[in-house]
């Protein structure tokens, strides 16, 4: 199997930094890097789920209802993967709540069904869609961590700046409150951008 | 066959969505019962917690009493044992709030008060509270001790506020602010006061509201205090019976004694 299948959607395809797809969940739920984790596993399940029915299912599918059959594979594993989390993670899904329905309105699911499940055999489907989710959870991650630990201090809850240091302590450092607005998460999801661009552009070069 | 056809498009969508609802429904039955526990189970904790004990505490020995109350103060309903299946522990807080704000008649009202007997026996009232925050509901629970006005100790949870902002009312650092407040100030009923910019030093009924987090810290406020208002008459009616005067902490131990002497 063609390992740029793997390898293109995590780096040089990635969905969120060089599609801007999915750009609403990264606001929403990397305040803290747990939710965001659970989150980031959750999108990969169902985008690769989902690629992988679509795409058993592909040369039945009527096309002028396709889009309302992918809507509802999707729709179909998100509430599974939400019932799941009620009945197994309760803590972690009360801290997602509406956003794990949310998944079903994220762009890159429905993307990937459009543009790779409907043409492509299963097995490469469902890589596709879990490498996919992969590099949206990576991205994903990656904000949660700076935005947690800048606007908390804290990583997966755990206190990281030392205590000593904040200045109701008598130190000199303060949690930056900026870090746990929404704005942030674009900021810091534009400065990858800018990252991956210049970084490719020289990749381009040689 | 010819997948564009009519009839196969209406066929093929019939199928699909009943086969779709078929294993949702399977799904959704399936889990149910541990859905509904891990509600009730945290539900025990949450109540545990506005009393101030962990996970650990055994609920039915902690939670002696659960009371339904009406908007009268009037004991509608008392279950001593079983607590998670009696009337109180089952009432709907949501519905309930519905009812406050229509302005339903005070006898209407269903309102679920637990006694708490605690570790170093003294005992605890747990209030309910419920109102809607910034993106859903909000709710939690109010500790008074026997004086009905010191808080002993609160709970709060909510279904989708802001993580970070909003949420941090669940967290114990915002709940721990409510220990020792008094809803009374100077005799008069004046509920907790959650201040936003800092509560004043030294005051008995003021706590920080959360920075970023203004509207859920105004909604938390304000439902605290409707549903403390709704159960005034009770909260009355058992400061009375108690003792007039209000007594003072240490009495209170005192004749606790006297009654378990006696």
């Amino acid at each position: 199997m063609d390992k740029n299948l793997i390898t293109n959607p995590i780096l040089k395809n990635n969905p969120v930094t060089v599609l801007v797809l999915g750009i609403c969940s990264a606001l929403a739920v990397t305040v803290k890097l747990e939710p965001a984790c659970v989150m980031a596993i959750s999108v990969t399940a169902v985008t690769g789920f989902s690629s992988l029915i679509a795409s058993l299912l592909r040369n039945t599918i009527p096309n002028r209802i396709r889009i309302i059959v992918q809507l509802v594979i999707v729709a179909l594993l998100v509430i599974l993967v939400d019932q799941i989390l009620k009945a197994y993670a309760y803590e972690v899904s009360k801290q997602l709540s509406v956003y794990v329905g949310l998944i079903i309105t994220n762009c890159i699911i429905m993307g990937r069904i459009e543009a790779f499940a409907l043409g492509n055999k299963p097995l490469p489907s469902l890589v596709d869609g879990l490498a996919n989710g992969a590099g949206y959870g990576l991205i994903l991650i990656a904000i949660a961590f700076i935005r947690e630990l800048f606007g908390s201090g804290t990583l997966f809850g755990a206190q990281i700046i030392p205590a000593s240091w904040y200045v109701a302590e008598g130190g000199w450092y303060l949690n930056n409150g900026l870090f746990i607005m929404p704005p942030m998460a674009l900021i810091i999801t534009g400065c990858f951008i800018w990252l991956q661009r210049s970084f490719q552009k020289e990749e381009n070069k040689k | 066959m010819d997948t564009n056809k009519n009839s196969y498009t209406i066929i093929y969508s019939i199928v699909m969505v009943v086969l779709v609802a078929a294993v949702l429904a399977f799904v959704s039955l399936s889990l149910k019962d541990k859905q509904n526990e891990n509600i009730s189970n945290e539900k025990k904790q949450y109540l545990l917690a506005s009393v101030g004990l962990g996970a650990d505490a055994n609920f039915d020995q902690v939670i002696t009493e659960a009371i339904v109350v009406d908007g009268n103060g009037k004991v509608v309903n008392t279950a001593t044992s079983n607590i998670a299946a009696s009337e109180a522990f089952n009432i709907s807080t949501s519905e309930q709030a519905s009812l406050i704000k229509d302005g339903a008649p005070k006898e209407e009202l269903r309102l679920p008060v637990f006694v708490a007997s605690l570790p170093d026996g003294s005992q605890a009232y747990i209030f309910s509270a419920y109102g809607a925050g910034l993106w859903g509901p909000i709710w939690g629970w109010v500790s008074l001790k026997t004086d009905l006005n010191t808080i002993s100790g609160v709970k709060f949870d909510h279904s989708g506020e802001t993580p970070g902002l909003g949420a941090e009312i669940a967290t114990p650092a915002f709940a721990g602010q409510f220990t020792g407040k008094e809803i009374f100030v100077g005799g008069e009923f004046a509920s907790v006061a959650i201040v936003k910019g800092g509560a004043k030093e030294g005051s008995t009924n003021e706590v920080d509201a959360i920075s970023g987090g203004t509207i859920t810290s105004k909604a938390l406020d304000s439902s605290i205090k409707t549903w403390l208002e709704a159960y005034l008459p009770y909260i009355k009616s058992l400061q009375a019976l108690a003792a007039t005067p209000m007594p003072i902490e240490g009495e209170v131990v005192a004749t606790q004694e006297n009654v378990e002497n006696n």
